[in-house]
């Protein structure tokens, strides 16, 4: 297991808590449950665990598959630097915002659930990973052949040395004609 | 006498071969950039035509989730025996009810996609039945998925009916107003005898601490606990990215099952006894609650008794657990007999090619095996294409170092150690490309590693064209190259690939269409998605509407 980034499942598994989280809250505010003040708590802490964890990292190896549209909220999480980079904070982050919505049933699978994605971030804080947003690549030049075209040629083909270029003079260069050719008067 | 194939790039050889023994080579494309294309040309032979079964067992599957869903929910709902449960629940008992039994239902059926031995043998005695049908067992592990997903669906369903189901018998418990569902809540609490109806007996609890006291709730909250776990590390990414995170969490499924089987012991859901409907109807007696009275012969109504249903998820999973159990223990006794390594070779590009040899194993083109080797993981099975042909005396399969485990078996066997590290074979299971001589012609399309599986066919058609198999349909193969990431082009030696670029696909499929404008042919694919969506719109684009005209079926592999 030596070069997982722990980081990847625990960005999967604290979305889903942020979901469940919010699932949980909806149910117990609109069952008008006792206690539901927590509930609703437990919807403002999902919102927030699926808007921070939805733009995926970067991985270090590898291509990474982006979420869809996750280029909007890249941009927010990126303005944080290194509140949201570093995944100790992330780790400390999740348990606390866990802890509140442990004393609602409703939402005490959401506690769960992040309290898991906050151990897993803290292993990953461990082994030194750390987030990186997915840049965007710049726009790629139109392309010759439909974009069927990979890495053309970069080098011009090799070619004879200079000597051998040079055309040889005229006299030389004649060809004789096998008709006679006369010239004929305008 | 058998040829050798040089050690690396076995197609060119078997170009060459195929050239000498005076097949026309009827396109040779060389393309630089991984992409391999191969066409045969059987001469007119009746291709089987594709009725979509899958649809008809989709279709059956969601029918019966359908069914049970809404019989168990009418059953829940207007069955006289839970008229008092619905009085403190409401109909968040039949959504519970109903949900559950779609999770067992759905929980019976997820074991089964991946008994592979067991759908290998399905496959194997159905060699009778229409092939259309044994080619749907290749879409188990889709099936798997889809019925996990419902698991999902119908566990958020239950769980919240659940929610709702804790909270009111919690409220009805603590309400003292002399509401019917606050009489209900009361009765026979103080008893010994198992007749109550609710089953919070104190009225200062919570539903949480309820939870976690009882069996259907604690094991309800551990399994789903497992299922989030199982279903996080199942995600498309994690799978491909790490497949170790995969493997090992999804055996959570032990934890899931055991619970899932304990889960109703307690019997707390409870409808009237039957003895207790007869004297005492509910529609008649709730309007009077307070005239029950059991001392009373006079009275009408007796108090009502309740009981238990009983715990019933074993009956539906015990059989597919069992058959699943008997799946692994034969996978440990195919891995216990000794494979001989017989050849190990290191190609470019980090390929490890493994030369085995195992007493009575058999194999068709395509299939796959899955390897174990202990020295890099005891418990870690992973699947490979075999790229040999039936026809030769060993059985191999080509492995490109790309993550862990590859890394590690390519270390392993670089070190060249005295004695070959043991390996541990299953298999093999058949895929989709067994099909490709059923076509009149057929497209093989494998990028990078994934031109493994038609490796085998193409050697395997060389084979039975040197033994003049008379079987052997296939009276032309054309084919091209390939691939991967020398530094220097495989033919010319220079920096500069030979033919920058990728197939047209576009020219390609009018080109067959036009050489073969009344044929089936078979697109066969393994390779990436995105390779595969414009491999599946050229299909739609080039067949043509009319039955009698060219037709591409399109197949994939999937891993």
């Amino acid at each position: 297991m030596g070069r997982i980034e722990w980081a990847m499942w625990a960005n999967e598994q604290a979305l889903a808590s942020g979901l469940i989280l919010i699932t949980g809250g909806i149910v117990a505010v609109a069952g008008q449950f006792k206690g539901w003040p927590f509930a609703a708590y437990a919807i403002g802490a999902g919102v927030l665990v699926c808007l921070l964890e939805y733009p995926r990292g970067k991985r270090k190896r590898g291509s990474t598959m982006e979420r869809c549209g996750q280029k909007y909220m890249t941009a927010v999480v990126k303005v944080f630097g290194p509140l949201t980079r570093n995944y100790y904070v992330r780790a400390i982050l999740h348990a606390v915002l866990a802890v509140p919505a442990g004393f609602l049933l409703s939402t005490i699978l959401g506690t769960v659930c992040l309290g898991i994605a906050s151990g897993i971030y803290l292993l990953a804080a461990i082994r030194g990973e750390e987030w990186s947003p997915i840049e965007q690549k710049p726009p790629e030049r139109p392309q010759l052949g439909g974009g069927t075209i990979k890495q053309p040629p970069a080098m011009p083909p090799p070619r004879p040395p200079a000597e051998a270029r040079k055309k040889p003079p005229l006299e030389e260069a004649g060809h004789t004609n096998p008709v006679a050719v006369t010239a004929e008067a305008e | 006498m058998l040829p050798s194939f040089p050690p690396w790039l076995p197609w060119t050889h078997l170009r060459t071969c195929l050239h000498s023994q005076g097949l026309p080579i009827q396109k040779a494309t060389r393309n630089g950039n991984s992409c391999s294309l191969a066409i045969l040309h059987p001469p007119q032979h009746p291709a089987p035509r594709h009725f979509n079964w899958i649809v008809g067992a989709l279709t059956t599957w969601l029918g019966l989730n359908v069914f049970l869903f809404v019989y168990y929910f009418l059953l829940f709902d207007k069955d006289k025996k839970f008229y008092y449960t619905r009085v403190v629940l409401g109909s968040a008992l039949a959504w519970a009810r109903a949900s559950a039994k779609c999770l067992n239902f759905n929980s019976m059926l997820i074991l089964l996609p991946v008994c592979r031995n067991l759908l290998s043998f399905l496959r194997g005695t159905c060699s009778c039945c229409r092939r259309t049908m044994r080619k749907q067992l290749d879409h188990n592990l889709t099936f798997h998925k889809l019925v996990a997903y419902s698991i999902a669906l119908f566990t958020a369903v239950h769980i919240i009916a659940h929610l709702c189901n804790f909270e009111w018998y919690n409220d009805s418990q603590q309400a003292a107003d002399g509401s019917l569902s606050s009489i209900l809540s009361d009765l026979h609490q103080d008893e010994e005898s198992n007749k109550w109806l609710n089953p919070i007996r104190s009225n200062n609890t919570t539903p949480a601490y309820v939870t976690f006291t009882t069996i259907p709730g604690l094991t309800g909250v551990i399994i789903t606990v497992a299922l989030i776990l199982m279903v996080t590390s199942s995600m498309e990414f994690i799978r491909r990215s790490y497949f170790e995170v995969f493997w090992y969490m999804h055996h959570l499924f032990v934890i899931y099952f055991a619970g899932l089987v304990i889960h109703g012991i307690a019997g707390l859901v409870r409808g009237q006894t039957a003895e207790s409907l007869k004297e005492h109807n509910p529609e008649l007696c709730a309007q009077d609650p307070k005239q029950w009275d059991r001392k009373n012969k006079h009275s009408q109504c007796e108090e009502p008794e309740f009981g238990s249903i009983p715990a019933e998820s074993w009956q539906w999973v015990l059989a597919p657990i069992l058959l699943y159990v008997f799946e692994r223990v034969l996978r440990f006794w195919r891995s216990q007999q000794r494979v001989v390594v017989v050849k190990a070779v290191m190609h470019p590009s980090k390929v490890l090619e493994l030369q085995m040899h195992k007493k009575g194993f058999s194999m068709e083109v395509g299939q796959y095996i899955f390897i174990n080797c202990p020295s890099v993981s005891c418990l870690e099975w992973h699947p490979f294409t075999l790229t040999s042909a039936p026809e030769e005396d060993f059985f191999s399969v080509h492995i490109r170092a790309a993550g862990d485990w590859t890394e590690k078996l390519n270390d392993t066997f670089q070190q060249q150690k005295p004695k070959t590290p043991r390996i541990e074979v299953d298999g093999p299971f058949g895929t989709a490309s067994e099909d490709v001589f059923q076509y009149e012609a057929a497209m093989l399309v494998g990028a990078g590693i994934g031109v493994t599986p038609f490796a085998s066919v193409l050697k395997s058609i060389w084979y039975k064209f040197q033994h003049a198999d008379q079987r052997l349909k296939t009276k032309k193969a054309g084919h091209a190259a390939f691939n991967l990431d020398n530094d220097t082009d495989v033919v010319t030696g220079l920096r500069q690939k030979t033919s920058f670029g990728r197939p047209m696909w576009n020219s390609e499929f009018s080109a067959v269409a036009t050489a073969h404008p009344r044929s089936v042919v078979g697109v066969f694919l393994c390779g990436p998605e995105a390779l595969a969506t414009s491999l599946q719109k050229c299909c739609h684009q080039y067949s043509s509407l009319d039955p009698r005209k060219v037709k591409f079926y399109f197949n994939k592999e999937n891993f």
